[in-house]
């Protein structure tokens, strides 16, 4: 298993998208290898012999009809949107 | 009977009066609005409430319905449509829930009244309540310490008579353990059980809804009408649901409880083991055989879920970015500032935490070391459960190895607070049923603190278990205690 040394928090909150203070990574870093570290006990099971387990609970292929519904009007889908006009959310500029 | 003691009543016991027309909807909620705005100054345990609106519904309410003119309290995470749906975020500070979870769907259907909102750890992430980004809830027993959590405002509404009962969601002892802390009744119930739709996710493979009540015979009863199949959940079980009150009892013959012995760890607190073991000899005393069983993963549970939920939080927060609701950065420079800057900001500090452990543990190069193997071992923990089931119909344990702890004790040191739920997360991870109930009282610092007792049972096992916690309940008088808050002054 790697180890907490392999965690390097500032990079892996740029993937997780957040911005963080130098003062939050270095406290995240302490405490996250804290846990990095407890969990080094799962080392220790026996898993040789078992499949992972995604869900507690054997359930596959829920289908139901692809059927149009009542369901959200666009008014409503943009009724918490910090910025939106001509029905449509705003955002920065994305496409150079 | 005046209107200031009918907050003090059970739902069962409401009920009956609402029933024979001896009260109205209107005065129960008129009753628990003063109560309220008496104690919720000191308790902190609401972040909204709707009382015109649970006014209007109760002149309308049809107190035949199975929940008839009921006014319930939810966990802030859970979607009941055009209130605040905040998550005790930042993040999501003024949104508004454009629809109902199903739970609420199907409360109103039978004829209760969501009231209000209660507090809760961010995104339901912690055992305290304290790592709520709007306030502190207290504990009604002490209000120096903390209600437990993550449901911690709907446990301390319950136990301080601010609400007839309430929902809360469960990840790894959400609901068990503020109900432990706060001394009132808390069921998780089988994962698939209970429809998740309208509930915020937080680990989609773990989350589960279920009821805090005064009493076991509440919480079937909430149950009686929030379980069931939704096609709007696809984890959500296509499997009948009994008459979870019609099917309690009071005696416990026949019934074979486990004790794991891996739960008998160091670190319990001395009144909680002695609170347990008393409990025990009153279930044997019932008729209850007790029989020792092994759970050999225990050990690994707390590490194996905090890689799985952390894993999981970290896709399904992904969608709080400051696009589509809640608050976003001032000016951002473009979009990946949008992001990154909404997202420190509207975020608190174990919610980002937790992001970025499960961004780590899923990602290229560590996914094998600890996603995959703690699959594996999740594996193993399910099995454990499988074969004690094989022996006895539930397993007994404390609910918290603790009682409240006091505010602050525990924040600087994220992985005590984790330890906080070692008992409670293997179940969810496992995806059985469990319940907390009062089995009695540590004294400390001249304070009665509330001790929970833990049964665990198998999936789908629903009705088994409340029917075990019922008949000790009320073998005990453990649940008719109220904290000194809750006594009319």
């Amino acid at each position: 298993m790697a180890g907490a040394a392999d965690l390097d928090v500032a990079y892996v909150a740029r993937l997780a998208r957040i911005n963080l203070s130098e003062e939050e990574a270095n406290a995240f870093q302490k405490q996250l290898g804290d846990v990095l570290n407890y969990v080094e006990k799962l080392r220790q099971a026996d898993v040789s012999r078992v499949e992972a387990a995604a869900h507690a609970l054997p359930i596959f292929n829920v289908f139901r009809e692809d059927a149009p519904r009542d369901w959200f009007t666009a008014e409503q889908a943009l009724s918490n949107a910090p910025r939106k006009a001509n029905g449509l959310f705003i955002v920065p500029k994305v496409v150079e | 009977m005046t209107e200031k003691d009918l907050p003090a009543l059970s739902i069962a016991d409401l009920q009956s009066l609402l029933r024979r027309r001896e009260v109205s909807a209107r005065e129960a909620i008129n009753a628990l609005r003063e109560r309220i705005q008496a104690v919720d100054g000191e308790i902190g345990a609401y972040l909204s409430l709707d009382v015109d609106a649970a006014t209007k519904e109760a002149e309308e309410a049809n107190v035949d319905l199975p929940l008839g003119g009921v006014p319930l309290a939810i966990k802030d995470i859970i979607s009941v449509m055009g209130q605040p749906c905040t998550c005790a975020s930042k993040i999501l500070r003024g949104y508004r829930a454009p629809y109902n979870a199903t739970v609420v769907q199907r409360l109103r259907a039978a004829g209760a009244i969501p009231f209000g909102k209660t507090n809760l750890d961010e995104f339901a992430m912690g055992s305290s309540t304290e790592n709520s980004a709007v306030k502190l809830t207290r504990n009604p027993w002490d209000l120096s310490r903390v209600p437990g959590g993550s449901s911690g405002g709907s446990a301390a509404a319950v136990a301080a008579d601010a609400a007839f009962g309430a929902l809360g969601s469960d990840t790894g002892g959400s609901i068990r353990q503020p109900a432990a802390l706060s001394g009132v009744v808390g069921f998780k119930p089988t994962y698939g059980r209970v429809s998740r739709f309208g509930l915020v996710a937080f680990a989609s493979s773990l989350d589960q809804i279920g009821p805090l009540t005064k009493t076991v015979r509440d919480s079937a009863l909430i149950m009686n009408a929030i379980a069931g199949h939704d096609p709007q959940d696809s984890t959500s079980l296509n499997e009948p649901v009994p008459d979870y009150a019609a099917k309690l009892g009071n005696d416990l013959r026949g019934v074979r409880l486990g004790l794991p012995k891996e739960y008998m760890i160091e670190g319990i607190d001395p009144q909680v083991k002695a609170a347990i073991d008393a409990a025990v000899k009153q279930m044997n005393s019932l008729g209850a055989e007790i029989v020792d069983v092994s759970l050999p993963h225990t050990d690994c549970a707390v590490a194996v879920y905090y890689i799985l939920a952390t894993a999981e939080a970290s896709a399904n927060l992904a969608r709080f970015d400051g696009v589509r609701y809640g608050y976003r950065t001032e000016n951002p420079k473009d979009i990946l500032n949008l992001y990154g800057r909404t997202r420190e900001h509207g975020f608190g500090p174990e919610v980002k935490r937790r992001i970025i452990l499960g961004t780590y543990v899923l990602s290229s190069g560590y996914y094998d070391a600890y996603y995959l193997r703690a699959q594996k071992v999740r594996e193993l923990i399910r099995h454990d459960f499988a074969k004690a089931f094989e022996k006895v119909d539930a397993l007994i344990s404390p609910t918290s190895p603790v009682p409240a702890f006091k505010l602050g004790e525990r924040t600087a040191d994220p992985l005590q607070m984790y330890l906080a739920d070692i008992f409670t997360i293997a179940a969810n991870l496992a995806g059985i049923c469990g319940i907390s109930v009062p089995c009695g009282f540590a004294e400390v610092d001249g304070h009665r603190l509330p001790i929970g007792l833990q049964l665990l049972g198998k999936a789908l096992d629903e009705a088994r278990i409340l029917q075990m916690a019922h008949a000790y309940e009320q073998s005990t008088d453990w649940h008719k205690a109220r904290p000194p808050i809750a006594s009319p002054k």
